[in-house]
């Protein structure tokens, strides 16, 4: 069993990274993996929805009528997103600014909804736990990746410090056509490294 | 008998023509503008191009080998790609901001979509959209043409966008300045003179035919002369639209990219017509006071769709098959 929840915990962070393998939720990553701050924030915000909505659905998934799983999952999630919101919108005013209307936006986030069909509704609690919060830190670590490198390339900062002195930043990493090009890139690079090892 | 029966497969007849030999006449006719720019903005224009060129060669020679691919630096394309995009440049353009336009054009926009004849976009263009949007205060630093110092000013079209000048006597210009490339602008665009010289020596040797560039340059003039004054319809300066900016050069040499245009005589006016349309709007109507490269690149992701819309359907095969 342990093993079991260990390698869904793990598949969602590597082999099956909801960004570079799955290529789910790109909208969310394309608009706020302008900075770090951002970056953690939302990675933060969906893992939590994911988690809990994974969690709750899996928990009721005896009773969701088939044909209506769709709109029950979206009810879940809602519900969570909201309460996401309110705390942010409390405790973090700042982040809730910059994110934007991409935190309301978690609810249709794909990632989210893909899990509750894919793995929630077929699987037990503990293990749609352990996918969901796999899931959301793979999300996360892509998000992370993706920002660090469009920060310092498109703004010369570092976790909003400047990092940078002497080099012109190149404007375009920070407009949503550089997120395309340094996502494109990173998944090709993440291919070639695949195909070296295999 | 001498006479032997060769079996072989199709192309039976052969022209000596190869993708060296048109490179190598699309570069020989290219040159002059070249020459003249320097001579108009002096030796670090010259600086520029052999920049341009030198970092688009090794980027296409380090791919290639990384690749295990054969090395085709020969044949002259990626020294093509180098030489329009530093036409492309403003004369001034520092020469790092250059070297990684040439980077890109080469590696992300040829290179990553498999090589020479599989690119989707012209490279030199995607180079140069990519400067633009990444350092704009570097690609919109034009010089006076033979003030050989630091002192910037507008391009005509700039002038004309910012409203500093509604027509050419405002400029102080003359058509004839246009023609020859008395104006600031990008290094290679200026010499309207020295580029129609070497399409027309290109049309005369077959290397491209007349559809795209006519198609474009007249959809842009006479929609200028319709739509350019806020006076009223028809009153636009067409002619003035046709020789400011880099419309011949585009037209001419870099619509016309095999890759990146669509292969029938008709699908090339759609996309001259298209390229020209789009052009005069971004030109008017848009945020940039020049839009010949966008243009462009938006029709350049459109030539699959075109060259679907213009097949010729097959004698004895249903309409709607």
């Amino acid at each position: 069993m342990m093993r079991r929840l260990w390698h869904e915990f793990t598949k969602g962070i590597f082999q099956e990274n909801p960004i570079f393998f799955i290529v789910l939720g790109l909208c969310p990553t394309l608009a706020v993996s302008t900075s770090i701050n951002n970056a953690v924030g939302m990675g933060l915000a969906a893992t939590f929805v994911l988690v809990c909505s994974n969690v709750f659905i899996a928990a009721i998934r005896h009773f969701i009528p088939d044909k209506i799983r769709i709109p029950c999952y979206i009810v879940v999630i809602a519900s969570f997103v909201v309460i996401v919101e309110m705390v942010m919108k409390a405790y973090a005013p700042a982040l809730n600014r910059a994110l934007g209307v991409y935190v309301p936006l978690i609810v249709v986030n794909c990632i989210i909804l893909g899990r509750a069909e894919a793995f929630a509704s077929k699987n037990p609690v503990l293990l749609s736990l352990a996918d969901g919060l796999g899931m959301g830190l793979g999300f996360m670590l892509a998000l992370l990746i993706i920002s660090a490198i469009r920060e310092v390339l498109g703004s010369g900062k570092l976790a909003g410090y400047s990092v940078a002195s002497g080099f012109e930043p190149a404007l375009v990493l920070s407009l949503a056509p550089g997120a395309l090009l340094i996502l494109g890139l990173l998944m090709g690079g993440i291919k070639w490294l695949k195909s070296l090892r295999s | 008998m001498n006479n032997k029966f060769i079996v072989s497969s199709s192309p039976h007849i052969q022209k000596s023509e190869s993708v060296a030999k048109i490179m190598g006449t699309v570069n020989a006719a290219l040159l002059p503008a070249g020459i003249i720019g320097v001579y108009i903005f002096g030796m670090s224009s010259l600086w520029l191009i052999l920049v341009s060129i030198a970092v688009a060669v090794a980027t296409e020679a380090l791919i290639q080998k990384g690749r295990h691919q054969k090395i085709t630096i020969s044949d002259g394309s990626a020294f093509m790609t180098g030489l329009l995009l530093a036409y492309n440049l403003p004369p001034r353009c520092p020469l790092w901001v250059a070297a990684i336009g040439s980077f890109f054009a080469i590696a992300i926009a040829k290179q990553a979509f498999g090589g020479l004849g599989r690119n989707i976009f012209n490279p030199a263009l995607a180079g140069r959209a990519f400067l633009l949007a990444a350092w704009p205060q570097h690609l919109t630093a034009f010089s006076r043409p033979f003030a050989y110092d630091s002192v910037t000013s507008a391009t005509p079209l700039h002038l004309l966008k910012e409203g500093k000048a509604r027509d050419l006597a405002d400029m102080g210009l003359g058509y004839w300045d246009l023609f020859v490339g008395n104006r600031g602008g990008s290094l290679g665009e200026v010499c309207i003179l020295a580029l129609v010289l070497g399409g027309l020596y290109l049309l005369w040797r077959g290397i491209i035919r007349w559809q795209i560039p006519v198609s474009f340059i007249a959809t842009v003039g006479v929609m200028t002369w319709v739509f350019g004054s806020k006076e009223g319809f028809f009153r636009g300066d067409g002619l003035f639209h046709v020789l400011s900016g880099g419309l011949v050069l585009g037209a001419i040499y870099m619509a016309t990219d095999y890759v990146t245009s669509p292969i029938t005589k008709k699908g090339q006016i759609i996309f001259g017509v298209g390229c020209g349309a789009l052009t005069t709007v971004i030109r008017l109507w848009g945020g940039y006071p020049e839009g010949v490269c966008y243009s462009i690149l938006i029709m350049n992701s459109m030539v699959p769709l075109i060259d679907r819309f213009v097949k010729k359907r097959r004698y004895g095969v249903a309409q709607n098959a």
